[in-house]
């Protein structure tokens, strides 16, 4: 029989959970100061610098991109704008040797780790050096030195995954955990309740974390689900919660390395949900004109997390006018100059159209491949970026 | 007549199902006041109001659970799935729910009533999740009719017949020609025929059928093989279930040939079943193999993708290898 050990009423007694109000951390004002009472942040300037370096990387890396796909030079772009404080101030409280099963907006936390500008570039452009191999659409990026998953566009995939490799991480006893994000969308899939759910019962050091950016794509979160947020949820896996000021860098850093400590440390899950804003479209597909207005995203534009970091380091004197000047002008450049180098680059080859379909190329798609190599050497014209891999000069070689 | 593209045509058949009969419905991830990533839904919440269009949480198996209980409760829901690609979730709720209904109750209850709309297909720069053409994976499933139209025209007539048609169906939309495809199409309401293919143009050589956005394809293909003199009879099978053999086979006979075209890759596409069906009927008749011109059997990839895809090209070799047999 199925017991519980809640008490017992003598007539019905309905609950709406309106007792479980979920507070909101904060530490860090737009301004740049504390708020009172707020604990001073564990955070020395070498690793504030890496991750306010790592967020304006990540800004103007976005800004550049999207100029470029509305030039036509790229295919698609998903800007991480006004999230970089919850990618990164997350990703900044982990062990680098953490696992990131991202869902495609947090090309920040890969900055942090170290990804460096050529590597997004040859992704992006899907060129030779592309590690995916030009099969995905840009900004699904992985790496497996930095320890990222390769991003798969179906949306909340990745949640269950990243209770299972914790799960894994977990037996293997080396103390790492894995951190899953995804959006308040995302969090509408049956994935998100049986990764939460499949985590608490087994037990599993993994970091669920919500970046609740107001929209996916065009719909608003009051259309995404009744209750307030997506924090509530965690009472119903009997999993630990905490929500946080996603603009607040050093709220979502205190934040998770707290939830990491539960997580590795006990092996007990927690949901962490940011609260922040999509400033940017959905995509480069996406135009929000159709669905919300302007004064709604001044509003959200006043709460720049990365304006709000700058402060903070220039009150600590960390940071200064000129050493601003210096990285954006840096950043630039390098992202000017890497994109010219990556956009020249070849395609990848054409094997890799049949590789890694399987461990080894099955005879019947090698069959397929041939026939495809013979069409081409016929059609050379129509085919001009593996046309010169099947020639005759290059023929069985190619 | 009106010149329009597909959604407008997709657009103006949903409208006037909702105008004709208030229970039908249409939601989804995006489609209310956005009117869906594609503005198929454009208008229809402020036309209908926000009970009859909505958005949904974005979760695939809820909405396909949530289509199956109205459709089961008498409702005509119409309900749409994003990208074909992500399908997969309401994999479930579509196979063993909405294909099965109606058989498992003894006709006691059924679903009929169900339209689910997906965007389909490549040639987009869409990679791996926004091209997958997946009608295989249902066709194998007794229960529920597939649906693919070529055109604006095609579009708005099998989408209203979709619609009306008192069984579940999927109706997979080339996303291709969303904006690309234009041309006439009759105001008001009318339909055309499911399970019916349509002899596009006869001949006499060959036989080339497909479906949907591959049509284009067999077009231009079949303009330059006639150009040398060989008579393609061309055939859109514009339901692939249950599917129309009679005139696929009656036009075999007449030729002797068949080429097969479809994006979805080679093994246990849809061809693979039309030329086990077709040599069946027409074995003594074949002058040459039945071909088949597919995407390869790989996942659907980004830069690459030109060399995957069978387009005209390829099609075109298939007829002169199948002629020249």
């Amino acid at each position: 029989m199925t017991t519980t050990k809640s008490k017992v009423v003598y007539s019905p007694v309905f609950t709406d959970g309106a007792e479980f109000r979920i507070p909101t951390f904060k530490l860090l004002k737009q301004d740049g100061t504390l708020y009172k009472g707020g604990k001073k942040p564990d955070l020395d300037k070498e690793k504030a610098l890496r991750i306010y370096k790592a967020m304006v990387m990540t800004r103007v890396l976005d800004e550049r991109m999207l100029a470029a796909q509305r030039q036509g030079r790229l295919s698609f772009y998903m800007q991480c704008t006004g999230e970089e404080a919850a990618v990164i101030g997350s990703a900044a409280a982990l062990d680098d040797a953490d696992m990131i099963m991202a869902q495609y907006r947090e090309q920040g936390a890969l900055a942090y780790r170290g990804f460096t500008i050529d590597e997004f570039m040859n992704q992006l452009f899907g060129n030779e050096l592309d590690y995916g191999k030009g099969r995905q659409m840009p900004v699904h990026y992985g790496s497996s030195k930095l320890n990222y998953m390769t991003i798969s566009s179906p949306l909340a995939t990745q949640i269950p995954q990243a209770t299972g490799y914790a799960y894994g991480q977990k037996l293997a006893g080396d103390g790492h955990c894995t951190i899953t994000y995804f959006g308040e969308g995302a969090a509408s899939e049956g994935d998100f309740h049986a990764a939460l759910n499949m985590a608490a019962v087994h037990r599993v050091p993994v970091i669920f974390l919500c970046r609740n950016n107001g929209y996916a794509i065009s719909t608003p979160a009051t259309e995404q689900f009744a209750a307030d947020g997506v924090a509530p949820r965690a009472y119903g896996y009997k999993m630990d919660v905490i929500r946080v000021d996603g603009n607040d860098i050093l709220a979502v850093h205190e934040a998770t390395k707290a939830a990491r400590k539960l997580a590795v440390e006990e092996n007990r899950p927690v949901l962490v949900e940011t609260m922040t804003y999509r400033l940017a479209a959905h995509s480069s597909s996406d135009d929000p004109s159709g669905y919300r207005s302007k004064d709604e995203e001044a509003v959200w534009r006043e709460k720049d997390p990365i304006l709000r970091m700058q402060r903070w380091l220039m009150k600590h004197k960390w940071w200064s006018e000129d050493e601003e000047k210096q990285l954006q002008e840096s950043l630039r450049k390098e992202v000017l100059e890497t994109m010219k180098r990556a956009q020249k680059r070849p395609p990848p080859p054409l094997e890799s159209l049949v590789t890694d379909v399987y461990d080894e190329v099955p005879p019947s798609l090698n069959r397929q491949f041939e026939k495809l190599k013979a069409h081409i050497r016929k059609y050379p014209d129509a085919y001009p970026k593996s046309a010169g891999a099947v020639s005759e000069t290059k023929k069985g070689g190619a | 007549m009106a010149k329009m593209n597909m959604l407008q045509a997709i657009n103006d058949a949903l409208d006037i199902a909702m105008a004709a009969n208030d229970r039908v419905l249409c939601f989804g991830e995006d489609v209310g006041v956005f009117g869906g990533v594609f503005r198929a839904t454009s208008h229809l919440q402020q036309k209908y109001g926000k009970d009859r269009c909505f958005n949904t949480p974005l979760v695939e198996q809820g909405i396909i659970g949530f289509a199956n209980g109205l459709a089961a409760q008498g409702a005509t829901p119409v309900a749409e799935i994003q990208f074909a690609d992500y399908i997969f979730p309401a994999f479930d709720q579509i196979v063993n729910e909405s294909a099965k209904y109606r058989y498992r109750s003894g006709n006691l209850f059924n679903v009929g009533g169900l339209t689910i709309r997906a965007p389909y297909g490549g040639g987009i720069a869409g990679g791996l999740y926004h091209s997958q053409s997946p009608e295989a994976y249902f066709a194998h499933t007794p229960g529920l009719k597939i649906v693919v139209p070529r055109n604006p025209h095609q579009a708005k007539g099998l989408l209203l017949a979709s619609i009306h048609d008192p069984n579940p169906t999927l109706f997979f939309e080339p996303k291709r020609l969303y904006r690309a495809s234009v041309g006439e199409v009759p105001e008001g309401e009318y339909e055309l025929p499911l399970s019916e293919a349509e002899i596009v143009k006869e001949g006499t050589d060959i036989t080339v059928l497909g479906w949907g956005a591959q049509m284009e394809v067999i077009e231009q293909a079949v303009e330059q093989a006639e150009k040398e003199g060989i008579s393609c009879e061309v055939i859109d099978l514009r339901t692939i279930l249950p599917w129309d053999v009679e005139t696929v086979a009656q036009s075999v006979l007449k030729t002797g040939r068949l080429v097969v075209t479809h994006e979805a890759p080679l093994t246990g596409g849809f061809a693979g079943e039309i030329a086990a069906t077709i040599q069946e009927r027409c074995f003594l008749y074949l002058e040459s193999p039945i071909a088949r011109v597919t995407g390869m059997d790989t996942p659907f990839p980004l830069v690459l993708e030109k060399e995957h895809l069978p387009n005209h090209l390829k099609v075109y070799e298939a007829i002169r290898e199948s002629v020249e047999f």
